[in-house]
């Protein structure tokens, strides 16, 4: 099969690899459809990430056609399934509690001895994000092996629903609702989002309709923010505007209520801190970029609510804990427990009230990846959601209706 | 000189690496009273110490002997864990370097155990202790290349949160303090393997499968579940054995 595969920072190649099998009883394996490249897996394009190995095949949200099933999987041949970029055993302490991506069984026992020492406990599985995960081989293929396929993939019966209707069930979509849940909104609230990448934007849809009476984001792309405010976000270009002082403004020095962080570990900025950040991140490693989490946590108001959905992996200076203590704030923070939203989302797609498709600026057949990547990391304003289709040829990117002039 | 010292140790270090694998392995299952019993036992030594949390958390054994222990949570009763353990025929299915364990009857049993380079090591163990529900323990019989000694308990997790089975192993490092540091080097140390098969034990449990990245499967392992042999029966689409339309430019 052609597959998109890891080799170093900002080398990522579209390679023939040996096509999977059913390994274990509830595995199945699908045929890719649509796959998409995710703002997170630019941190593994920039080399960020430890844990990766060349050859390593990327791709954490996709969907595709059942092609082959084990023998204790409840899926059957044919069926069209979204794969949650999670790998939840659905039998744990932790998926019983719906809590799918905290799961003890899905990172091979090996591998689970390269997180331990670093967090206190394993991460669970994830398709296509290091070894730190379990190395399992990702989406951006034309087939991939589905461990727990009775658990994961969520079964797409209407075929009028297109794949761009649904495939971000497998990861942005459910990761922008988590965000905003964990934002803990009431009615009429004030919510304030850090970065417009497909995280920010979707918990920002996600605020609203859990009843945020404001929802402010704070980008520096100009067609980011446009998108943010055709959502019905009020919007702050951090190039233009300081931030903390606009808030404190438009909030009458109270600060919002809830404050998203989706901006995770490879934040932009001009700030002192920022650029520290970014120098150890790429000399010593293991160092996260934090500029918009302390921004976050300073603006957020006394009591209130700091959710981050962005990606964080190692520590991080000068994190400002006295402020969250002595404000009395609450962080909730975590790998998307896919699962646990994928069918009220599906419900809420079906019956018109979520749109996702609005974020797709490029089509690329799969053996485009590597130019997908390159804009997607280079070109942030235009190149705001690639979906790749593996099995359609052509060597040019065909150009879509997307805001690319 | 020197140098002529250095090479005969060589082959003396794989050696010990080997044990220490093998001890490794069986890390979760035996038990040696140090041929003769020179002293008292040390599971039965440390077990007396004054604080309550578990001996092999200590920060330091002290003498010749190592004690390392490991506890798994798994969410299914304790009776089903201990009736699977007991069965010795199963433990090959989530101890990685165990390829045979053969019940020779009395509690006795007769172990095959991979080594690097191809080898293997046999190993015979005896039960010395058990609790139907509680507690197995064994030790290596007279004449085994490894001297140890070891439990796995299990108990009730408050709560009704399913079970805690922890494992024990005191046991002599082959090669000493050297032998144990090269077998780390190998990642054999009897703590980390004891510790994956813990958590091999706990995925097949929990989930009736070891979670793997691989894509295919390794024909050299025995099957994780005894109807595996029937797995080929799995259902595939045919058409996917022919080249997509739009395939490869």
């Amino acid at each position: 099969m052609r597959a998109l595969t890891w080799h170093g920072t900002h080398d990522v190649r579209v390679e023939t690899m040996p096509d999977p099998g059913i390994v274990n009883p509830r595995d199945a394996v699908i045929e890719v459809t649509s796959t998409a490249i995710c703002g997170s897996d630019l941190h593994l394009y920039d080399g960020v990430i430890p844990g990766m190995m060349a050859g390593d095949i990327l791709g954490h949200e996709f969907m595709g056609r059942v092609v082959e099933v084990g023998r204790k999987s409840t899926l059957k041949v044919g069926q069209r399934v979204v794969v949650p970029f999670t790998i939840s055993c659905g039998s744990c302490y932790f998926c019983e509690r719906q809590q799918y991506s905290a799961c003890d069984n899905s990172n091979p026992v090996a591998k689970q001895d390269l997180t331990e020492p670093l967090y206190g406990h394993a991460m669970s599985g994830l398709f296509g994000y290091s070894h730190l995960t379990g190395g399992y081989p990702g989406g951006q293929a034309e087939y991939v092996r589905v461990p727990f396929s009775d658990v994961g993939p969520i079964v797409i019966e209407d075929d009028a629903l297109e794949d761009e209707r649904v495939l971000f069930l497998s990861d942005i979509l459910p990761t922008g609702w988590m965000a905003a849940e964990n934002a803990d909104i009431a009615e009429g609230d004030i919510v304030a989002v850090w970065g417009c990448g497909p995280v920010g934007l979707f918990a920002v849809q996600s605020a609203l309709l859990m009843g945020a009476g404001r929802v402010i984001a704070i980008d520096h792309y100009p067609h980011r923010l446009e998108l943010a405010r055709g959502l019905g976000a009020e919007v702050i270009d951090f190039e233009q505007t300081a931030v903390l002082e606009a808030l404190m403004e438009m909030t009458g020095g109270i600060g919002p209520d809830a404050v998203i962080d989706a901006v995770g570990t490879e934040a932009h900025g001009f700030s002192i801190d920022n650029f520290l950040d970014t120098v150890k991140q790429h000399t010593l490693g293991g160092a996260d970029s934090g500029h918009a989490l302390r921004e976050a946590i300073l603006a957020c108001r006394k009591g209130g609510r700091i959710s981050v959905p962005g990606v964080y992996g190692g520590f991080l200076d000068k994190f400002p804990l006295g402020a969250l203590m002595e404000k009395g704030l609450q962080l909730r923070t975590g790998q998307t427990h896919v699962q646990r939203y994928s069918r009220d989302l599906l419900r809420r797609i079906g019956a018109g009230e979520i749109d996702t498709t609005f974020l797709i600026s490029h089509r690329l057949p799969l053996e485009a990846a590597p130019t997908g990547y390159r804009n997607f990391h280079d070109r942030q304003n235009e190149w705001t959601k690639v979906v790749l289709k593996p099995g359609q040829s052509g060597e040019m990117p065909r150009r879509s209706a997307g805001p690319d002039r | 000189m020197e140098r002529s010292r250095r090479a005969a140790a060589q082959p003396r270090a794989a050696a010990t690496a080997g044990v220490a694998l093998a001890l490794g392995t069986a890390a979760l299952i035996l038990g040696t009273a140090l041929v003769g019993t020179r002293r008292q036992s040390q599971l039965a030594r440390v077990r007396s110490d004054p604080d309550g949390a578990p001996p092999a958390a200590r920060r330091a054994v002290a003498g010749d002997r190592v004690l390392t222990g490991n506890a798994v949570r798994i969410n299914r009763p304790r009776q089903e864990l201990y009736a699977f353990w007991r069965d010795v025929a199963n433990l090959p299915r989530f101890m990685e370097n165990v390829r045979e364990v053969r019940p020779l009857g009395d509690g006795r049993s007769e172990w095959t155990i991979a080594a690097p380079m191809g080898a293997s090591v046999t190993l015979r163990t005896e039960v010395t202790e058990e609790r139907a529900g509680e507690l197995i323990a064994w030790r290596t019989l007279e004449g085994s290349d490894v001297a140890a000694e070891g439990r796995v308990s299990f108990r009730d997790a408050p709560g009704g949160r399913g079970s805690i089975v922890a494992a024990t192993i005191a046991y002599e490092p082959p090669g000493g303090e050297l032998g144990r540091w090269i077998a780390k080097l190998f990642g054999r140390e009897p703590q980390v393997q004891g510790r994956r098969e813990l958590r091999r034990f706990k995925m097949l449990m929990e989930t009736g499968e070891i979670a793997t990245a691989e894509n295919h499967k390794d024909e050299s392992r025995p099957a994780e579940s005894p109807d595996e042999s029937h797995a080929d029966e799995t259902h595939r689409d045919e058409s996917r054995d022919e080249p997509r339309k739009a395939d490869t430019p």
